[in-house]
């Protein structure tokens, strides 16, 4: 049996405003989903709940990865069951080369029970595969000296989020708007990359804006998601129409969750 | 024997964790133990105890004058918990210095085996000094290094073997009148290093002095002296720690440096004392032409720590350099800081002072930068920046700017942060703990200056650190 990421009902409010009012998803490992919306509809609030950011607070429903409650673990433990985000906006930690944190996190991840203290995996061969893998993905090698995201242009973030899923493998990876503030080309090498490191090997979430992210990733399901729930799913064909048309269609066929949307943007323009 | 005091305790606090590993304390068997307290009849036994010359017990005496005169300083840390006659001022642990381990006696031997020193010496130092309470139990140099002209004493040998070197500096640069505590270490002082190194000898590896306070109540003094003389290069390294007891002990040392034309003196403290010790320290070099002075201190234990390395600039083209890491933790507070005076044209100077402060602890940063009329020219820069790791810890900086000359070129920057959730989310989603995850966000924002450190002590620190945060968070 496949491993499956399983998402029920799933409600989650920041500072006591709801954002997600019932989500209902199932990944298995080797699928692609894309998740698609326009902004505000909730598609990174899911991505952060699904790795338990301490700021959003599941209300209701639950996350399942097989038969583990999710909801029950700290991030880094879910982290190392083989979930993964790569961020939209990831954060820079000065003064902490690429390398060293990596090195961490990939012995935390290989070794799940590995307490505080323990011993890494050994430097050099670390180091070899971490230029194997910055060599695949066309990077230079001095990324692995730069202190982590400090500095780092908008390209060269996306692609280091990348770099930390082909090295930390996991089974189950949201990809948050990893086109976004890229050019063309930035995108196919990250779709092209992102197919490179082993798709086949992890249940994608794929969220995104446009479909050029899902040339090398074609979808088994697109997800339309519109003022905090999911309300339509369909096939690849989906997410051409909405990159070319809109969500006009969508907003006219779901007017509950139209005016879901309306609501949350007019408290949003509303709040200081 | 040696008794570890570590594991017995409650170890809910963290500020206790990190010194598990110096915590234990080897039972007390002296040569000689004075009495508690301080006066006259305590000074004078010291002095007769080592067969000083009498300017020196002059010296002392007239210093305790000082001591009882000056009040206590109202600023910086809270002093005012400190018994000055419920202490011990002497205590001799051993006979002689040893010059091998053997001769060490066992228990005092075992302390410092515990501590690694013996195994660092033979990796990578030049020469080692082991001070255990008020002497100097132990005394290496290579001797390629002697034979190049270079001294590396305890302070009370060197007054012996080379009175005249000693007395032309020895109270030179910091007096006995300088502040209360200068004169009270000038009143007691005991061991300590005293360092020569001849025009244009460059010792290669570090010299290292280690600091280690056994008994109760005690009170360490050690005063050194540190003379890097034209073109000449030298790197000391003191570390210092203590195990816990109940009550409070005190450590006051001075520590003086002359750096003659074209020479450099770099001298690095890693500082892990018991969070009960007053650590209350005057260090203060003298830069001549061309001269490079670097301190890098450290100061992760204490319950008090009041220092502020200082460097004069008396001649064109010197510099000082001054970086700083302090770390406070639940009942300590770290004063700490740095002093650049330039006193001639064309001198530059630098401070980094990096502190981190959490649950409950306090770091203050407190510096001067003086230019002088006439020190045209000079150039300072000065980082200072604090990092909080919870709502219940502080951060203070206090600055001070003094200048009298018009042609100089000042820079001051100061920054505050705290470690944040988005830095500890991003962290732990990548499946690092959320103490490992701080500690890597400390390690970070030190990374700078432990950069500075040779990779024996970078390597020390960082592991220190990791030991400060460990179960810290929750």
């Amino acid at each position: 049996m496949t491993d499956v990421l399983r998402i029920e009902n799933l409600h989650v409010s920041v500072a006591d405003k709801p954002i997600l009012r019932g989500v209902d998803l199932e990944l298995h490992r080797g699928e692609v989903h894309a998740l698609m919306g326009p902004n505000g509809s909730g598609k990174s609030t899911l991505g952060f709940a699904i790795m338990g950011h301490p700021g959003y607070e599941v209300t209701e429903g639950a996350i399942w990865l097989n038969d583990v409650n999710l909801l029950e673990l700290e991030p880094h433990e879910r982290a190392r069951l083989g979930l993964f985000m790569a961020f939209q906006r990831p954060v820079a930690i000065p003064g902490v080369r690429m390398a060293d944190f990596l090195r961490l996190a990939a012995s935390n991840m290989r070794n799940p029970d590995r307490q505080e203290g323990e011993e890494l995996i050994p430097m050099r061969q670390f180091r070899k595969e971490l230029l194997e893998k910055m060599k695949q993905l066309r990077m230079d090698v001095e990324f692995a000296r730069r202190y982590v995201n400090d500095g780092f242009s908008g390209g060269e973030m996306k692609r280091a989020e990348i770099l930390q899923m082909a090295i930390l493998k996991p089974k189950f990876a949201i990809l948050d708007e990893t086109d976004s503030g890229l050019d063309v080309d930035a995108v196919r090498l990250a779709s092209q990359s992102i197919a490179e490191i082993g798709r086949k090997e992890m249940g994608l979430l794929i969220i995104t804006h446009h479909d050029k992210l899902l040339e090398h990733n074609p979808p088994d399901r697109v997800h339309v998601m519109l003022g905090g729930r999911i309300v339509e799913t369909g096939g690849p064909e989906l997410a051409q129409e909405l990159h070319q048309k809109g969500y006009d269609r969508i907003r006219a066929e779901h007017p509950e969750a139209a005016e879901a949307e309306r609501a949350m943007r007019a408290e949003t323009a509303q709040a200081p | 024997m040696i008794t570890d005091t570590g594991k017995k305790k409650p170890e809910a606090d963290i500020a206790q964790v990190e010194i598990n590993k110096y915590d234990f304390h080897t039972e007390e068997r002296y040569v000689y133990k004075a009495r508690k307290g301080l006066d006259e009849e305590i000074v004078n036994q010291i002095s007769d105890l080592k067969g000083e010359p009498d300017w020196m017990r002059q010296f002392r005496l007239q210093s305790l004058k000082i001591f009882q005169s000056k009040p206590l300083p109202r600023w910086g840390g809270n002093l005012d918990e400190i018994d000055f006659q419920d202490i011990y001022y002497y205590i001799k642990p051993a006979d002689r210095q040893g010059r091998t381990w053997e001769e060490v006696p066992e228990e005092i031997k075992r302390t410092f085996d515990r501590l690694g020193i013996p195994e660092a010496e033979k990796k990578y130092l030049a020469g080692v000094k082991a001070q255990y309470e008020s002497e100097v139990v132990y005394g290496s140099l290579r001797e390629e290094l002697a034979k190049q002209g270079v001294i590396f004493l305890d302070t009370d040998t060197a007054l012996k073997e080379h009175p005249d070197l000693f007395r032309e500096y020895f109270g030179t640069i910091v007096p006995p009148s300088d502040n209360k505590f200068a004169a009270l270490n000038s009143a007691v002082w005991s061991g300590g290093s005293f360092i020569y190194v001849p025009p244009g000898v460059k010792v290669e590896y570090p010299l290292q002095a280690y600091f280690r306070i056994n008994a109760e109540n005690m009170g360490q003094f050690e005063r050194t002296l540190i003379i890097v003389d034209e073109g000449a290069y030298v790197h000391y390294v003191e570390g210092c720690t203590a195990p816990m007891y109940s009550s409070e002990s005190l450590h006051s040392a001075v520590v003086e440096i002359i750096v003659k034309r074209g020479a450099r003196c770099r001298y690095t403290t890693i500082q892990n004392w018991a969070n009960n010790i007053y650590n209350l320290v005057t260090k203060r070099a003298v830069a001549y032409q061309d001269a490079t002075m670097e301190w890098i201190d450290g100061n992760l234990g204490s319950r008090l720590t009041m220092k502020y390395p200082a460097v004069y600039m008396l001649e064109p083209g010197a510099r000082g350099e001054i970086l700083s890491i302090a770390f406070a933790s639940r009942g300590q507070h770290q004063d700490a800081g740095a002093k650049v005076v330039h006193c001639a044209p064309h001198t530059s100077s630098r401070i980094v002072s990096k502190s981190i402060s959490k649950n409950g602890g306090r770091s203050s940063y407190r510096g001067l930068v003086r230019v002088q009329r006439g020190a045209h020219h000079a150039k300072s820069n000065v980082v200072c920046d604090a990092l909080i790791l919870d709502p219940h810890s502080r951060s203070d900086t206090y600055p001070y700017i003094e200048i009298e000359e018009d042609d100089v070129l000042i820079g001051h920057e100061a920054s505050v942060s705290r470690i944040g959730e988005e830095q500890l989310f991003y962290l732990m989603s990548r499946g690092l703990s959320e103490a490992e995850a701080s500690a890597m966000i400390v390690n970070g924002f030190i990374e700078p200056l432990v950069r500075e450190l040779p990779m024996e002590y970078a390597v020390e620190m960082n592991r220190l650190i990791q030991l400060q945060m460990e179960g810290s968070v929750g």
